[in-house]
Formats: C-alpha cells, sequence, structure tokens
C-alpha cells in the first residue's frame, strides 16, 4: 500500500479500472539524455491492469523514448522501473519479453524478407526435439492468430514486404499479442490505417483490456485517446506535464496540456 | 510445358501454370539455364554440339574440383553479405590457414612433438589447426565489426593486408611441401570414392531427398496446409533424383588413364588385365562440398542461427527490437566465414599438393562475385546457399571454357567481369518485375 501512499494521481477519481491493489507497472523519476539532450526528465507513470493510458504529446516530446525504456530498447540514466511492485531491470528487449512486456512499434519492427509466422516468432522460435527451427509448427500457430485477428489474412508464403499496410500492421499486433503479454506499448498503431481497420485495432483494445492487460498507447490522435483511453500522461519537452482521468477532462483541455503544457486542474484552482 | 499446363489444370481448381505448381525459385530455374546456355555455347565452339570437348566427363570432373574451393567459401560469404556486410580478407585468411597446415604437418609437428612424418594423426590434427586458425581470425574479424562498429569493409580490407603477409612471414614466402600423403587426398583427382561406393552413396542421396521431399509434403499436409499437387511432386522428386543420379553416372565415367592403372597393378608386383578400366567416381573434395552446402542450407532454413542471419540483414533494427544478440550473431558469421576459409585452404593446397605463397589471391573477388551472381543482395537480406555454388561454377565455366576456346587471357577477365555486372543487372530488373524488394 506504501505504492498508492506516494502515487502521484492519489485523489484523481478513479474511472471502472480497479487501482485499489498495486500498479502492473510503475516507472518512477525516468530520466534519460543523448549528448545533453534530457529526453525523458524526471518522468512518473503507472499502468493498472486492465487499463489504457495514453501517452501524448508533440514530436519529440518524449513519449516514444519513455516506452523505449520499458521495452528495452533504451535504458534509462535514472529511475526505477516496477512491475507489480517489484523492482527490476531491463537491460534489452529480451529482458523486457521476459517480464511480459509486448510492444508494437511504430515502425513495426518487421524483417521484411521474411514470412508472416517467421517475424511472429522471431526471437522465439518453436523448435523440433533436435533443436530445428518448426516451421510448420509455426505457420499453424500464426494461422491460429490471424484467424482470430484478421481472418482476411492468406498471405502465409509471401515475405512482409509484399503486404499492405493493414496486414503489416496486423502481423505486428499479432506478434504482441501471441506471447501472452501482460503489459502491451502500442506506439501509434492506428497511424497507417484505414477506417476499418482502426475500428479492428479499438475492438482489439477492448478486447485485451476486458482480459486484464494494461496498455500503455501512444498516439497523435485525441479523439483516439478520448475513446479508448482511461488515463492519458501528456508530455512536453520531456517533461510530465500531468496525467489526467479521461472522464474529467475534454478535447481542449488535452490539448491545452499538449500544446501549451498547462495542467487543467491548476488552471481550475 | 504445354503439354504438363494442360495436365495441372484439373476442372474447378485455379488454372496454375507448370511452374507455379511446382513451386520452384524461378530465379534459380533461370540460373541454371543461363549454366545449360554457356556450357552448350562452349562444347558447341570446342567440337560441335554434341561431341565437343567441354562437356566430357573429364572437363565436368576438372570443372567440378576446381570450383569447389571457391564454392566453399562463397557459401559462407552468403552469409556475410545479408547481414549487409562483406569480407575482402577471405582469399589472405585461406593462406594463412594454408599456410598453418603446411608448417604443421611439415616442420611443427615432426620436429617440435616428434611425430614422424606420414603418421596417420598429421592430416587430422592439420585440418584441426587449420579450422582453428580460420575460426579465430575471422571471429577476431567479427568482433572489430560486431562490437567496435569498424565497418566489414575496412576490417577485412586490412585483413586482407595482414593475414596474407603472416602467411608470407610463417613461411617465410617458401612453398611448404610435399604435404601429407593423406591430407592430399582432398585434393581432388588424388582421392576418389570409385564407382561402385559413387553408386552406393548416389542412391542412398536420391533416396533421402525425395524422401524429404515427401515427408516435408506430408508435414504440411498434416497441419492442412495447402501443398502442391502429388505429380508436382513426383516431378520435383524426379528431378531431384535424376540430377545425382547423372552427375555421379558422368563422373564415373571418367576413367582413369591406363598408364596410371598399369602402374598401380606393377607397384603390386602384378600385372593389369588386357581391358582393364575404372573410373575416377565421386572426388572427396567434392563430397566435402556437397556435405558443406547442404550443412549451410539448413542452418540457414532450419536453425535459429540462420533464421537471426537474414532477419538481421532484412531489417537490422527490428532484429536488435526482437532480441537478437546482433553483436554476437556478427562475431558468429564471420568466424563461420574463417571456418569455411580453412575448408578451402585443405581443397586448395591439397590440390597443388603444396601450400604457395600466392594460394588463393583474388578469391576474395570470385567469393564474392559467386555469392552475386547467385543471387545475394548486396543490400542484405536475401541470398541462397545452392545461388552462390552455382555463381561458383557459372564462373568457373566460363573462366575454364574460354581457355579451352583459346581466348586470350585478357579477354578472359574482361568477361568474367562484364558478366558479374551484367548479373546484377538482370537481378535488378528480375526483382523490379517481380515485385519482390531489393
Amino acid at each position: 500500500m506504501t505504492e498508492m501512499a506516494s502515487d502521484p494521481y492519489d485523489g484523481v477519481p478513479h474511472g471502472p479500472v480497479d487501482r485499489s491493489g498495486t500498479p502492473l507497472v510503475a516507472m518512477r523519476n525516468m530520466a534519460i539524455a543523448f549528448g545533453g539532450v534530457r529526453a525523458v526528465d524526471d518522468v512518473t507513470v503507472d499502468l493498472w491492469p486492465g487499463e489504457v493510458v495514453g501517452l501524448l504529446g508533440h514530436n519529440g516530446a518524449g513519449k516514444s523514448t519513455l516506452i523505449k525504456i520499458l521495452s528495452g530498447a533504451y535504458q534509462a540514466d535514472s529511475g526505477t522501473i516496477e512491475i507489480d511492485g517489484k523492482p527490476v531491470v531491463i537491460r534489452n528487449p529480451r529482458d523486457a519479453r521476459a517480464h511480459n512486456v509486448e510492444t508494437i512499434y511504430q515502425t513495426l519492427a518487421l524483417a521484411d524478407n521474411l514470412d508472416a509466422s517467421a517475424n511472429l516468432f522471431l526471437g522465439r522460435e518453436l523448435t523440433t526435439a533436435v533443436g530445428l527451427v518448426d516451421d510448420d509448427s509455426m505457420e499453424a500457430e500464426t494461422r491460429k492468430i490471424m484467424g482470430r485477428l484478421n481472418p482476411n489474412f492468406q498471405r502465409f508464403a509471401d515475405p512482409v514486404s509484399a503486404l499492405s499496410g493493414g496486414q503489416r500492421q496486423s502481423v505486428a499486433i499479432a506478434r504482441a499479442v501471441y506471447f501472452d503479454a501482460r503489459i502491451l506499448i502500442m506506439d501509434e498503431p492506428t497511424a497507417a490505417l484505414g477506417p476499418q481497420e482502426t475500428e479492428m485495432v479499438s475492438e482489439l483494445i477492448a478486447q485485451l483490456k476486458s482480459e486484464g492487460i494494461g496498455i500503455f498507447l501512444i498516439s497523435h490522435d485525441i479523439h483516439e485517446v478520448m475513446k479508448l483511453c482511461d488515463r492519458a500522461s501528456v508530455m512536453k519537452n520531456g517533461q510530465l506535464v500531468g496525467t489526467v482521468d479521461i472522464a474529467d477532462v475534454s478535447d481542449d483541455d488535452l490539448l491545452g496540456m499538449i500544446i501549451l503544457g498547462k495542467h487543467p486542474h491548476e488552471a481550475a484552482a | 510445358m504445354t503439354q504438363a499446363d494442360t495436365l495441372s489444370a484439373p476442372p474447378g481448381a485455379p488454372r496454375r501454370s507448370f511452374l507455379q505448381a511446382l513451386e520452384v525459385d524461378t530465379r534459380l530455374l533461370g540460373m541454371i539455364g543461363a549454366f545449360v546456355v554457356i556450357c552448350l555455347v562452349f562444347n558447341m565452339l570446342t567440337g560441335g554440339l554434341f561431341d565437343g570437348r567441354f562437356l566430357t566427363p573429364r572437363n565436368v570432373f576438372n570443372l567440378t574440383i576446381q570450383t569447389v574451393s571457391v564454392a566453399i567459401m562463397a557459401t559462407g560469404m552468403v552469409f556475410v553479405i545479408v547481414t549487409r556486410n562483406i569480407d575482402l580478407s577471405v582469399g589472405s585468411l585461406l593462406a594463412t590457414c594454408s599456410a598453418v597446415m603446411a608448417m604443421v604437418q611439415t616442420a611443427w609437428l615432426p620436429n617440435l612433438i616428434g611425430l614422424p612424418l606420414d603418421h596417420w594423426a598429421i592430416a587430422p590434427l592439420a585440418i584441426v589447426a587449420g579450422l582453428v586458425t580460420g575460426a579465430v581470425v575471422g571471429g577476431f574479424q567479427g568482433y572489430l565489426v560486431g562490437y567496435l562498429a569498424i565497418p566489414a569493409f575496412i576490417v577485412t580490407l586490412g585483413g586482407l593486408l595482414v593475414w596474407r603477409n603472416v602467411a608470407w612471414y610463417m613461411t617465410n614466402g617458401q612453398t611448404i611441401g610435399p604435404l601429407d600423403p593423406a591430407f592430399l587426398r582432398l585434393g581432388g583427382i588424388g582421392g576418389t570414392l570409385g564407382v561402385t561406393w559413387s553408386w552406393i552413396l548416389a542412391l542412398v542421396a536420391a533416396a533421402v531427398a525425395v524422401g524429404a521431399l515427401w515427408s516435408g509434403r506430408r508435414s504440411r499436409a498434416a497441419h492442412g496446409f495447402p501443398v502442391k499437387p502429388a505429380w508436382a511432386e513426383a516431378v520435383l522428386s524426379a528431378i531431384v533424383a535424376g540430377a545425382i543420379l547423372g552427375f555421379t553416372a558422368i563422373l564415373n565415367a571418367y576413367q582413369v588413364p591406363s598408364r596410371v592403372l598399369e602402374r598401380r597393378f606393377e607397384a603390386r608386383g602384378e600385372t593389369m588385365p588386357e581391358g582393364f578400366t575404372q573410373g575416377y567416381g565421386l572426388p572427396y573434395s567434392v563430397l566435402l562440398l556437397i556435405a558443406v552446402a547442404i550443412v549451410m542450407t539448413v542452418v540457414a532454413r532450419r536453425t535459429r542461427f540462420g533464421r537471426y542471419v537474414f532477419a538481421t540483414g532484412g531489417n537490422p533494427d527490428a532484429a536488435e527490437l526482437s532480441g537478437i544478440d546482433t553483436k554476437l550473431l556478427t562475431v558468429k558469421i564471420f568466424a563461420l566465414m574463417g571456418a569455411l576459409c580453412a575448408l578451402s585452404a585443405i581443397v586448395a593446397s591439397a590440390r597443388l599438393a603444396n601450400h604457395t605463397n600466392d594460394i588463393g589471391t583474388l578469391d576474395e573477388l570470385r567469393v564474392i562475385a559467386a555469392a552475386v551472381i547467385g543471387g545475394t543482395a548486396l543490400s542484405g537480406g536475401i541470398g541462397t546457399i545452392y545461388g552462390a555454388i552455382l555463381g561458383a561454377l557459372i564462373m568457373q565455366s566460363l573462366q575454364s571454357g574460354m581457355a579451352m576456346v583459346g581466348v586470350d587471357a585478357p579477354f578472359q577477365n574482361i568477361v568474367v567481369g562484364a558478366v558479374l555486372v551484367l548479373a546484377v543487372l538482370i537481378d535488378i530488373l528480375y526483382r523490379r518485375r517481380t515485385g519482390a524488394k531489393t
């Protein structure tokens, strides 16, 4: 319960998300600098099971950098990460995956020359008894999960470079959700998608949320955040402007936070 | 083909062309086609389409054993180039490995350890020493590339000078020989399997290859995946088995010259029976290449290491974000390349019966050219083992074909250079047409 006492957002009216227990993830006082530029400067965010937290901010505000610390792509200069209340050290993407942190990168991070199942299992290949990669089993699993996520997907033999933007996105999403993710990071998951595919992603987020998965959603789109998220953390120039409950704010409040770095409750006070 | 076309369109099923149904790499077919054209043209120029000197068992035999050294290294170069690196040091590293093995068997083991010359352990120990040398040197270069982030071009350009002259220094620039008799058997004509064993091996290989095709089909069918029509599988099986047996038949048809046989009988104190003949069969060096090709293909396609090599080549960032240790991977790739240089050094020095100071000179260019002609893209992520071997074979055919026809030496190199550029151009056009990313 000490975590609750030190929770910076204590007192913010709670939504339907149960925030009485231990947060799934707590990133405290994270800082990272690149050549003197403080990309992330003393930022604290947290995430409860079954919650979607939006990360908002301009380009270069530091939201992707913050999240790459959690996914193991960058190492923080200072700050602590707790998962289920226990401090963890995440040195590389392998460590993050070991803690069930899965990431859908904005660039999708697909090896274009490999097919869908090779990408889905990249770094975690299924192997046969003698240690050779078992392409047939992996393709079977890929067909299963793609059948759920994107039933129209049939191009299992083609390299992903031959796929459409939406198909590539569904491969990246399948990779993140297949391996029992508990913490999911989605970096602009709908930026390259048409309306129908965006709808699919929204449904998926609702479904994952109901399964108790915590999601960090990085987005430029305020409407999307208003629709999908429970809370939003806004960053500007590497610093946290504030974290607000979506139920308490309007689009304009969020815009004010992003553009002016102005916290709505402070303004009201 | 048109006949097969009609066969391939059963009522109700979508009409597929003969080649589509076979699901073979059309790029591979193009290369085989080019190779066949080269062979036929040279055969025509050396005496006629059906009785030329180019496609005699003797020349095919020689062509095969001349290709082995470059082809072995080309399989490793595929991994290097697929990961967007280059290795310019392979010819020099071959020389260093060859020098180490020559010194081990002629000087260090006999003089320092006191092992008598012709002792059975000399050849294996020399080979192990060579392989360790190649792997360690390669791994060191990979460390410089992977961990210290020095461009591979620079590291191996330095290596080109360093290892060539390490070999020179070790041997004082002298030709080292004669090498151990057991070692020499890996050089080509000095060590062959004989006709009977070649046939047995070929039959086993054909059976295994066909069995693998059908068991793969069964596995896909068991998972409920689409499989190609049974007739297509049968056609492929026939082609594969036919190629294995045909290749063996050609090498078996090359007869040991009768004076060589006579000498062998005399050595045993017998006289040669009238009309006695004997074929060479498959050379051990060619078997070594085939073994390397199979192992490297399995590594490329069916191991995590191979999967990571291609993933890293396709998108290094994605590979890293997937938890692949790309630095260590680079070390492994260059170490493997070094070990393959050592294998090539065995074949090359055994074929010459000596270690010579200029062994492997310019091999780096032949090896890179073979890989590139074989369809390995310098932009990374794309390449096949069989392509690289076929590339080496095409280069060697051009070279020795032109020599047979009597093309002047400068023109030979001009043609080979032009073919390299042309092959890459065709590759780019082909990929653009098929829509694949280069």
